[in-house]
């Protein structure tokens, strides 16, 4: 059954349309990852989501209930983390924690409260105003997730974090997820989402263009590849899962699909390796390629 | 309306009071300890009735009417005439204000940054951050009145009733819940804070000067004005409280209109279309003063026009003064204590003083966004990039010495328009440009005040507000204060001639630009040892 369910949704601003037909589901106890370069619509997304912008057309619902006008009973079992947080100057971190858990109508509960703060390195003493970026991250995150909520939406949680943070929420987000909750995390990193979600969509200039597992979509998941070796490597370029087969003398670079991955390192451990790096590849290159393929595609039904 | 709109508006009033409390409790106590103090000093000052009637004559002409609003009938001069027609209009400028910038802070700029974004976010209805904003400005605003009743009366000679006390502070309130309303309008309006403070400053400088049109040439006028009921009611003599309900009523109004406009748009956006941008950076954009300047520019033109206009409203009434003076009879003059001089140069003259003032906000304000960048965390572009720290704290500076001065050619320019058509004897632009730029060493020592401190103290950058508000209020009500001549003497504008009645005493002005240099070369130092914040 779905939790978050969005149906054929669009939003302008003005004569922009930021979303066109945007279609999403979320089940039960599963992480959704949703992926997009800057300004594709995530947070827009999310934002109707949240009944904080109305949609122009398409229904947008959470536990079945319409996002604009049930939001206060939506919110009651839902948390939320912005990418960046701007709080409240004058008030300490621990103030607006207990303020933002007090707004649900629960009891804080202290002991998650205490654990979190522990887990975060957290002080919760300081001004806002003193706060460093990553520091307020934590504020919203600590917030989010010592409240009792059965859904998080997260929208690029972890900017601002250290790769140590980064780690320990991402450990977090899977206990919640045993815990049976229900998580919509966007982001703009792929090996996050490919971390952590059982489902994904990738949404480009407003419209949802793949969505789907990961398995289904791991042609979307290739390494790139940087080699410097003492002989020229030969069989690469017309193996299957090598892509974009590039060489200039003893150094060459590639792509490589997931599946491929060992056999492709076997062919290039003969050739006395000097230099070997890998690099998960950009979103934007992914982007890309999609289109390309889609081009490809089209130009085939000509 | 929905119930489900304002759920956890009580919590969301806490939170405001808590980010907002040192505001408040700075503002009202300055408030209120003024006012008492004005009202401690004025029995002292006027015990005879022929005291009061020396008062009332300098008052109850055209020129004081315009500028303070007072709007008592001669024969019904009391001492609370007198202290309502001095402090009323500006102590209610001086609420709306506070009011204005609580509102703009609680509304449009935590929604801008995403302050509100996180509190949407949980079971709290759509329209409670606003419900708690509007909320904490009654609270504020009744404090002040319940305050203020009672300091009035506690402290305050035998006119100081309950009631009179009552409806002067209720004025007060009244008038800065009105321009509450009307700023969270303006944040509906615009999706800036930026633009909120653009519209509600803007619509209290057109309350302002409606009011004077209206108090000079046609009454109607200034009933389209808050600030024009708001003297209208004869407080401490007739105790009219229509005014009052008025006001109410327009707050009501203003309120529910807020309301509607709030739930009819998206989050983060205004009412108001917004204008696209420019894509490419011009060259002058590029340089060190393109930047700032680009960044400041709004400002400057928007006080510009602002000063401008005023000055040109107070313009168009010269010509009633010139008739009003000419009519008066020996007797009267005497008793104005102004025998002999010409009283529309000597108006001119209070005039531009007060002016003067108003001219030197953009010029702090400029020294301040500094501090505002480096408080975003912006100041790194610059200092990543090869420009010193002399070339950006030269760069404000120079915009606000050249801020100053155009002010100053503003309000010459704005008296000039409109004078030279009503007035008999026109003042030529000359002189009225040599009265206003007589200011320029004493604004430039309060230039150099606010650099020291974004210089090389920025935590206490209020000071220099508070030294701008200290050298207002011994301005206008200084010599009733009885305050040592020394204090007086802090304020700078004590030490600038009233020209063209005074000749210019040029060591006086040699030295305030002196101390002035010092002060900026302290701040200039002070700004190239310190830790840049963000
Ligand atoms: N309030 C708004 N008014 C106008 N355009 C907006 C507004 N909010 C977002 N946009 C535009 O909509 C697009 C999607 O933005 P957003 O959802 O923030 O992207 P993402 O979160 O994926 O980076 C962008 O082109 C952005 O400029
Ligand atoms: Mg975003």
């Amino acid at each position: 059954m779905s939790i978050i369910e969005i149906k054929d949704l669009t939003k302008k601003f003005g004569q922009f349309t930021a979303l066109e037909k945007v279609n999403l589901k979320v089940k039960k106890g599963e992480i959704h990852g949703f992926i997009g370069p800057n300004g594709a619509g995530k947070s827009t997304t999310i934002r109707v989501l949240l009944g904080m912008l109305k949609a122009d057309a398409g229904e947008v619902s959470i536990f079945g209930k319409d996002a604009w006008n049930d939001s206060v009973a939506i919110h009651e079992q839902v948390a939320y983390v912005p990418g960046d947080a701007n709080l409240w100057p004058n008030l300490t971190g621990g103030q607006v924690i207990d303020l933002l858990l007090e707004m649900r109508k629960q009891k804080p509960n202290e002991e998650k409260r205490q654990h979190l703060m522990k887990l975060f390195e957290f002080d919760p003493t300081k001004k806002c105003r003193e706060y460093s970026k990553g520091n307020l991250q934590k504020v919203l995150i600590i917030a989010a997730f010592a409240a009792d909520a059965d859904v998080y939406i997260l929208d690029e949680p972890t900017s601002g974090l250290d790769p140590l943070m980064e780690r320990k929420f991402q450990t977090h987000l899977l206990e919640l997820k045993e815990q049976g909750k229900t998580i919509l995390l966007s982001s703009h990193i792929l090996s996050e989402v490919e971390r952590l979600c059982d489902t994904v969509s990738i949404i480009r200039k407003g419209e949802v263009i793949e969505t789907g597992t990961l398995d289904e979509l791991r042609h979307l998941t290739r390494m790139n590849f940087e080699t410097e070796t003492m002989q020229p490597i030969q069989e690469l370029e017309n193996m299957p899962g090598v892509h974009q087969f590039e060489q200039d003398g003893n150094k060459s670079t590639f792509q490589v699909d997931k599946e491929f991955t060992n056999q492709v390192i076997q062919v290039i451990s003969q050739y006395e390796v000097i230099h070997l790096s890998s690099t998960s590849p950009k979103l934007e290159d992914l982007f890309l390629r999609y289109y390309e393929e889609n081009e490809e595609r089209a130009d085939d039904h000509e | 309306m929905n119930k489900n709109h304002f759920k956890g508006t009580g919590r969301l009033i806490t939170l405001l009071f808590r980010q907002h409390r040192l505001k408040i409790i700075l503002w009202l106590s300055g408030i209120i300890g003024v006012s008492l103090a004005v009202a401690l000093a004025y029995p002292e000052l006027y015990q005879t009735q022929d005291d009061i009637m020396g008062f009332a004559m300098t008052m109850n002409n055209p020129a004081m009417g315009a500028l303070v609003g007072s709007n008592y009938a001669l024969e019904d001069f009391n001492i609370g005439a007198v202290f309502a027609s001095e402090m009323l209009l500006f102590t209610a400028i001086a609420v709306a204000i506070l009011n204005i910038l609580l509102v703009k802070a609680s509304t449009r700029e935590d929604e801008e940054v995403g302050r509100v974004e996180i509190i949407q976010s949980l079971p709290v209805g759509k329209l409670s951050y606003l419900t708690a904003s509007i909320l904490m400005m009654l609270v504020v605003n009744i404090g002040l009145v319940l305050l203020l009743t009672l300091g009035l009366t506690t402290f305050g000679v035998a006119i100081f009733t309950w009631e009179s006390s009552l409806l002067y502070s209720s004025i007060l309130g009244i008038t800065g819940l009105v321009f509450a309303g009307v700023t969270a309008i303006s944040a509906q309006l615009s999706s800036t804070t930026y633009g909120t403070n653009l519209l509600s400053f803007g619509a209290l400088l057109f309350s302002y000067a409606i009011r004077v049109i209206g108090d000079v040439q046609n009454e109607t006028l200034s009933l389209f004005s808050p600030l024009g009921w708001a003297t209208r009611s004869a407080v401490f003599v007739q105790d009219d409280w229509l005014p009052v309900f008025v006001l109410a009523g327009c707050f009501l109004v203003l309120i529910s209109i807020v309301f509607y406009l709030h739930l009819k748009r998206d989050m983060f956006a205004g009412l108001l279309p917004n204008r696209p941008g420019k894509e490419r950076a011009s060259s002058f954009l590029k340089t060190t003063p393109g930047f700032i300047w680009h960044l400041e520019k709004g400002k400057i033109i928007a006080w510009f026009l602002l000063i401008f206009l005023l000055s040109a409203a107070f313009g168009a009434i010269l010509g009633e003064l010139e008739t009003y003076f000419a009519d008066m009879d020996i007797i009267e003059l005497f008793l104005a204590d102004s025998a002999g001089d010409n009283m529309t140069e000597q108006f001119i003259t209070l005039l531009v003083a007060i002016m003067s003032i108003f001219s030197i906000i953009p010029s702090v304000s400029i020294l301040h966004s500094l501090k505002g960048e480096e408080m975003a965390g912006r100041a790194e572009h610059f200092y990543t990039r090869a420009v010193s720290r002399n070339k950006i704290l030269g760069t404000y500076f120079g915009l606000s010495i050249l801020s100053a001065i155009s002010m100053q050619v503003a309000i010459s320019l704005g008296l000039y328009v409109t004078s030279s058509q009503v007035l008999e004897n026109p003042i030529d632009l000359m002189t009225l440009l040599e009265t206003t730029l007589v200011f320029l060493p004493a604004m430039l020592l309060v230039i150099g005040v606010a650099l020291l401190f974004v210089g090389a103290l920025p935590k206490f950058t209020l000071v220099s507000w508070l030294y701008v508000v200290f050298v207002f209020i011994v301005l206008y009500v200084g010599n009733l204060l009885d305050l040592p001549t020394w204090v007086n003497d802090l304020s700078v504008f004590q030490h600038v001639p009233a020209y063209p009645h005074e000749t210019i005493p040029w060591n006086t002005m040699g030295m305030l630009t002196g101390v002035s240099m010092f002060l900026t070369a302290l701040g200039f130092i002070g700004y190239s040892k310190r830790d840049i914040d963000g």
